[in-house]
């Protein structure tokens, strides 16, 4: 990893102590040597990345202001819109595509001087927890290339955690972005529902899909954020206002600050030594000043009922867009209905069609209010109950994923086994909360572990406050 | 599940549909645990910020070009997209 991180490339570059280009060919480099063990890429943007780099560097040369993240490598997950550059989601069904548009998030990005080195690896239209469901073949996690990164951001979990590049953009529907973050070792932010913008970012579950960071510091990652996030009047659902500003809160501490160990994340299911390491981070958090208790939030236990009825039902609606007329795979036969039909056959993998199956279902006439409605009843009432822990609690702590990286294929013919790799992050999807995880540590394997930090809506200088006190105790020893 | 995949435009082989349905049938059986909680006088959640009618000033700004998004379809003429016959078809 660069041992600068994204703030210490820009600060240099800004300067002009190092060149844009130069710290793009030492990451170039190392991409170079290692992405063919580790996938992490669908497509590398070498020649893009080179032209923004010398861009950047005749800004400073002119003495130019050439943005927050100047010379920054960056990593975008492939289910974000690049102009004239493949976007694909790892599906047969949008191959070779090149939208006529960047996402917001990838032009703030750029206009902050940042430089896109490749879009990465997913599973297929970001549905999945290990980027096995990627159609381009699955990415391995850099700590142990027999484990998987996670998903379904895990190419851009393993990028950073494999020095392609400091910082990398992914999104979190259900936990996609803090659990490879945590099977990878990196810091990954899913920020408040509205506060960064979904346009350009494709659409798997509409009321739960956020981008965000990954990061190899907690002020990176914070960076990144403030560059991203702020509203966008491009996406109605966009919260008004800059988003909360979190650098200047880094070094507050824990002083005083009530933190919350979620009773119903720390039970079955959880790995010991994965539940080891959030005890230790309570203790770390007491040390530094916090009050911290244990705090019983009984409906998140439904979470994966709710999330598995409301995720495919919303994608199952926003997938019917791919049918062979506008965009991407065309399968051609003598109707339009067998040619939409035939499309969709051949370019979905088997991930894909059973949560469009399942949420059709769950939508259909007559079962409308037995799943679908329930399901959001039962949003409700998870959202009320954080809300009151909330009344108690700055922050909520939990374990991220219940397990280190598991071995490829581990999970693969069981999708419920697989599903519940996201018991923990995905009720506050459901809520619209911020939440993040933050590597704290190492399991028996060796492996990394994150640990959650969940904030109510607009909770980010908390939650950022907290993860910085883990990380400075990570740091300094006292954390282990 | 045939009449599923009909609604959801997919054609699945004998093998997928038998997968499917056991895979299908356990996340069902598991979300049985939601006829367990009392949900009356719960309001159902679509969504989780309150922004309703969000409208922007009624004036015209850039759009994307109509060649550059009908370079990307599969195929296309005359300014339009073009599919293969729709009329005739069972509904």
């Amino acid at each position: 990893m660069s041992a600068l991180g994204a703030l210490g490339l820009a600060a240099a570059v800004r300067s002009g102590e190092r060149s844009a280009v130069d710290v793009l060919d030492e990451h170039l480099a190392r991409i170079a040597e290692r992405e063919p063990e580790i996938h992490a890429f669908n497509e590398l943007t070498a020649d893009h990345a080179r032209s923004a780099a010398e861009a950047v560097d005749r800004s400073v040369a002119e003495g130019r202001d050439p943005g927050a993240l100047a010379g920054v490598p960056v990593a975008v997950k492939d289910n974000l819109c690049t102009r004239g550059i493949p976007t694909t989601c790892s599906s047969r069904i949008l191959e070779g595509w090149r939208p006529p548009y960047d996402a917001t998030v990838v032009s703030r990005l750029a206009d902050a001087g940042a430089v896109m080195v490749g879009k990465t690896n997913l599973d297929e239209f970001a549905m999945g927890s290990s980027t096995e469901n990627s159609a381009f073949g699955p990415t391995r996690n850099p700590h142990d290339i027999t484990r998987v990164p996670g998903g379904s951001s895990g190419g851009s979990a393993a990028a950073v955690a494999a020095g392609f590049s400091p910082i990398s953009l992914g999104s979190d529907t259900g936990g996609s972005i803090r659990q490879p973050a945590s099977l990878c070792g990196v810091v990954g932010v899913k920020p408040t529902y509205g506060t960064v913008s979904r346009l350009g970012l494709v659409a798997f579950g509409s009321s739960l899909d956020q981008v965000g960071p990954f990061a190899t510091t907690v002020a990176d990652a914070a960076a990144v954020c403030e560059v991203i996030g702020g509203h966008d009047p491009g996406d109605s659902t966009s919260i008004p206002g800059a988003f909360p500003s979190v650098s200047d809160h880094l070094d507050d501490g824990v002083r005083g600050l009530r933190v919350g160990l979620v009773t119903e994340m720390m039970g079955e299911g959880i790995a010991p030594d994965v539940a080891a390491r959030v005890r230790a981070a309570v203790d770390a958090l007491a040390a530094a000043g916090a009050t911290v208790e244990e705090v019983s939030v009984p409906a998140v236990s439904f979470g994966l009922s709710a999330y598995y009825l409301v995720a495919p039902a919303e994608a199952s609606s926003n997938l019917s867009r791919y049918d062979g007329v506008r965009y991407g795979l065309r399968v051609d036969a003598p109707t339009t209905g067998e040619m939409m039909e035939l499309t969709r056959t051949a370019g979905f993998g088997d991930e894909v069609k059973r949560r469009i199956m399942l949420g059709t279902y769950a939508l259909s006439a007559g079962y409308y209010d037995a799943f679908y409605n329930t399901a959001l009843k039962v949003r409700t009432l998870i959202r009320t109950e954080f809300e009151t822990a909330y009344e108690r609690f700055d922050v909520l702590l939990s374990p991220t994923s219940p397990t280190t990286a598991f071995e490829f294929g581990a999970k693969t013919e069981d999708p419920l086994s697989m599903y519940l790799n996201d018991v923990c992050t995905i009720a506050t999807n459901l809520a619209g909360h911020p939440a993040m995880s933050v590597p704290y540590g190492t399991g028996d394997d060796g492996l990394p572990v994150g640990v959650q930090i969940m904030a109510p809506t607009l909770g980010e200088v908390p939650m950022f406050r907290t993860a910085a006190v883990l990380e400075a105790g990570l740091r300094d020893g006292s954390g282990s | 599940m045939q009449k599923v995949a009909k609604l959801a435009r997919l054609r699945l082989t004998d093998d997928e549909l038998e997968r499917f349905t056991g895979q299908l049938a356990d996340v069902l059986e598991h979300a049985a645990d939601l006829q367990t909680l009392d949900l009356t006088d719960v309001e159902p959640m679509a969504h989780p910020v309150p922004l309703a009618n969000v409208l922007r000033a009624d004036e015209p700004g850039p759009a994307l070009g109509r060649d550059e998004v009908l370079a990307a379809a599969p195929s296309a003429e005359n300014g339009l997209f073009r599919v293969p016959p729709v009329l005739g078809e069972e509904p």
